[in-house]
């Protein structure tokens, strides 16, 4: 049981990006893939998770065995795949409540009672401390960036994906949200979610320790090991790990 | 209901002349006499009709806005007696129209009604609380000919005042061949508190091609009157032409709903203006959905010292349609404020044109107004056009426009999959996302039947 992604190559309007990553999140487990501006990040989120500006054009993405790069992307979060947006775009006039609602349907292929959808919701944003008018404002219209990337959090919690693509959900935002971000992202992953952690700076791997970590550098896979390459980093930043020819 | 059909029965036999021309296609003197002969109205009534009919014949069709080269005068039917409408087969409405009620779920009843096949509506014991209810609060809901017959003096002092017969060759056709329509009066002081829907009317002759509706609010009333459904309106005639006139006095409160969605063969062209007194309110809010052209726009003229003019537009435009709507603020006292918001949708080959006035005089100072006017084009056939004046003459005077087009966006449509929701589900949520600040002020039933019509017309299914 994993998300497997496989020798993946991936070109962003005919300029090459990703020369070929490949990688292996089992289901409860924390990946973290770490890169400098430009390497590749978030480049490798959007691919996975099928924005149709990033065209795959080699390599596969598979989610418990089944192969869904050809996949639209509302179909790979049926599959079970979940991104938390570096930017969430604003919608006017869409309700967060409602908004939850259809892509809690559309992910379980149900129409839940509303009542009981409501009630799930509450319990939900209680635990992450929304306040409870949240859920009706318009999406992200007129958010902060911290409430953009809380709302991504409550997203995870609320849909329960399989796997789970953070895209720099980290940035910007001050150490007590990316403790309460952290916290969301571990208790997740108790649940039993596969986690790929995308971010630039270390700051966040003090709280959620990832079981393994990648250091993604000009669309490749420089070097993985366990957490202490997280240390390594922090201590000497990029500059040390260059990419290699043979991999 | 029954009073009204017996009445006519009882005229129809009183009034032994052969109605031969009332049938028939093309306007002229004589069809306007006979009209107005068989209703038997006052002598001052067919003077104005008459006065209205030589106007059209003088002026010129507009030569902005909408095509409207195509409309053939001489070919339509410009009375249809009532016993005619009632002769009309339900085979004839076309299938698109009825597959649409079948798709919406409005039982057949009510489709026949809406259809304008059935002359009455089942809703009679409703109907007759509600008329109670009015009445002992002094309140007149009446169809325009009843209004006339009843309150001749009340409707003399104010018909063609708002809307004289000279503003525009669709006005003054209306003027000459108007029939039907609603004639509401509210006294000072009373508050209707439920919406007066025109299909609660005593007259089974709900859709009219050439309606005439005059609203009289009384210092200090407020009444909340709705028109149209949001069921395609099947007409075989071409044109429709309505007249509009409302009188908002001190302190007063008028709010007017109209969803309109008639077939994609008629060319909708109306006339809506209220006269706005001091520190009284008038607030449109106005959907058009169906015809092949509309050319509507709500108007307010703001004539005593703290008026307030409200106007909320929507358009949605889908293959071959035209919807060309918008508004205009005449701010004719000293701080009196507008507000226009119009939210337009285009499909395929169709077109919205936002087209706005707002004037502020000289001397008219502490005046405000705010326009703001969003499109949506939902592929890149659509097109959307602003055409906004703004006439201001007077430097104390607060104005603010913005406009914008957008298209939906590949980000926003990305954020709604990457959570699940099908590309079809998600345009429409956003789609309704975009209407919604007007929508939320349509009553819930019409928001309902609104976003369902947005969804067939967005799968392309209906029309």
């Amino acid at each position: 049981m994993s998300l497997s992604v496989l020798n993946l190559r991936v070109a962003v309007e005919g300029k090459q990006i990703l020369h070929g990553v490949s990688l292996n999140v089992a289901a409860k487990t924390v990946h973290a893939v770490m890169g400098p501006n430009g390497s590749g990040k978030s480049t490798f989120a959007n691919a996975i998770s099928g924005h149709p500006r990033y065209s795959i054009t080699d390599g596969s993405v598979t989610v418990d065995g089944s192969e869904v790069a050809s996949l639209s992307p509302d179909e790979r979060a049926r599959a079970g795949l979940f991104l938390s947006f570096q930017n969430p775009v604003e919608v006017a006039g869409v309700p967060v409540r409602q908004f939850l609602r259809t892509a809690y349907n559309a992910l379980r292929r149900t129409q839940v009672d509303p009542i009981v959808f409501s009630a799930q919701l509450k319990k939900e944003m209680e635990r992450m401390q929304f306040d409870p008018s949240f859920a009706n404002r318009s999406l992200n219209d007129g958010f902060s960036g911290g409430e953009r990337k809380r709302l991504e959090m409550l997203q995870l919690a609320l849909l329960q994906p399989k796997y789970a693509i953070l895209d720099e959900t980290d940035s910007g935002l001050d150490v007590d949200a990316i403790k309460n971000i952290a916290h969301t992202i571990t208790r997740a992953k108790d649940q039993g979610i596969g986690v790929l952690l995308i971010t630039h700076y270390s700051r966040i791997l003090r709280f959620v320790i990832p079981d393994v970590v990648h250091i993604l550098i000009k669309g490749k896979i420089v070097q993985s090991g366990d957490a202490s390459l997280a240390q390594q980093i922090e201590e000497h930043g990029y500059e040390s790990f260059q990419p290699s020819n043979n991999t | 209901m029954k009073d009204t059909l017996q009445f006519q029965q009882e005229t129809t036999a009183a009034n032994p002349i052969a109605y031969q021309h009332m049938a028939r296609p093309g306007i002229s003197k004589q069809l306007i006499e006979e009209i107005s002969h068989y209703k038997s109205e006052p002598t001052w009534m067919l003077a104005q009709r008459l006065r209205g009919f030589s106007i059209f014949q003088k002026k010129q069709s507009p030569q902005w806005g909408g095509n409207l080269q195509d409309i053939d005068f001489d070919s339509i039917r410009y009375y249809l007696r009532p016993t005619d409408k009632r002769a009309t087969n339900w085979d004839d409405v076309p299938a698109d129209i009825r597959d649409t009620y079948e798709k919406i779920g409005i039982p057949e009843a009510e489709q026949k009604h809406i259809a304008g096949v059935m002359a009455q509506y089942d809703s009679e014991a409703v109907y007759h609380s509600l008329r109670e209810r009015l009445q002992k609060q002094g309140v007149i809901f009446e169809d325009m000919d009843t209004g006339l017959k009843q309150y001749p003096e009340l409707v003399q002092q104010y018909f063609g005042t708002v809307v004289p017969a000279g503003d525009n060759k669709f006005s003054a056709l209306n003027t000459a061949a108007w029939s039907g329509g609603s004639f509401v009066y509210i006294p000072k002081g009373v508050q209707v508190d439920i919406p007066l829907q025109a299909y609660f009317r005593i007259n089974a002759e709900r859709v009219g091609q050439f309606e005439r509706t005059l609203i009289i609010a009384d210092e200090g009333s407020f009444v909340h009157y709705v028109e149209g459904c949001t069921a395609p309106i099947y007409t075989a005639d071409s044109l429709h032409s309505a007249v509009v006139e409302i009188v908002v006095k001190k302190g007063a409160r008028v709010r007017y709903t109209t969803v309109q969605n008639w077939s994609k063969n008629v060319y909708n062209l109306v006339t809506k203006r209220a006269f706005v007194y001091e520190d009284a309110t008038m607030e449109w809010v106005d959907g058009n959905l169906g015809s092949k052209l509309t050319m509507k726009y709500p108007s307010v003229y703001l004539l005593g010292r703290g008026a307030k003019g409200d106007i909320l537009s929507i358009a949605f435009a889908g293959t071959g349609q035209h919807q060309d709507a918008g508004a205009k603020a005449v701010h004719g006292a000293p701080d009196t404020t507008s507000s226009i918001v119009s939210k337009s949708i285009s499909k395929e080959s169709g077109r919205t044109s936002y087209r706005g006035l707002v004037s502020v005089p000289k001397g008219m100072t502490g005046c405000k107004s705010s326009v703001v006017c969003d499109a949506l084009l939902l592929d890149e056939y659509s097109r959307s056009d602003t055409y906004p004046t703004m006439d201001i003459r007077e430097a104390q005077t607060s104005v603010s426009h913005e406009a914008s087009v957008g298209k939906i966006g590949e980000e926003q449509l990305f954020y709604f999959m990457s959570r699940g929701i099908k590309e079809r589900e998600a345009r429409s949520m956003i789609v309704q996302g975009f209407i919604e600040p007007i929508a939320k002020e349509l009553p819930l039933e019409y928001v309902l039947e609104l976003n369902r019509l947005i969804q067939l017309e967005m799968e392309g299914s209906v029309g």
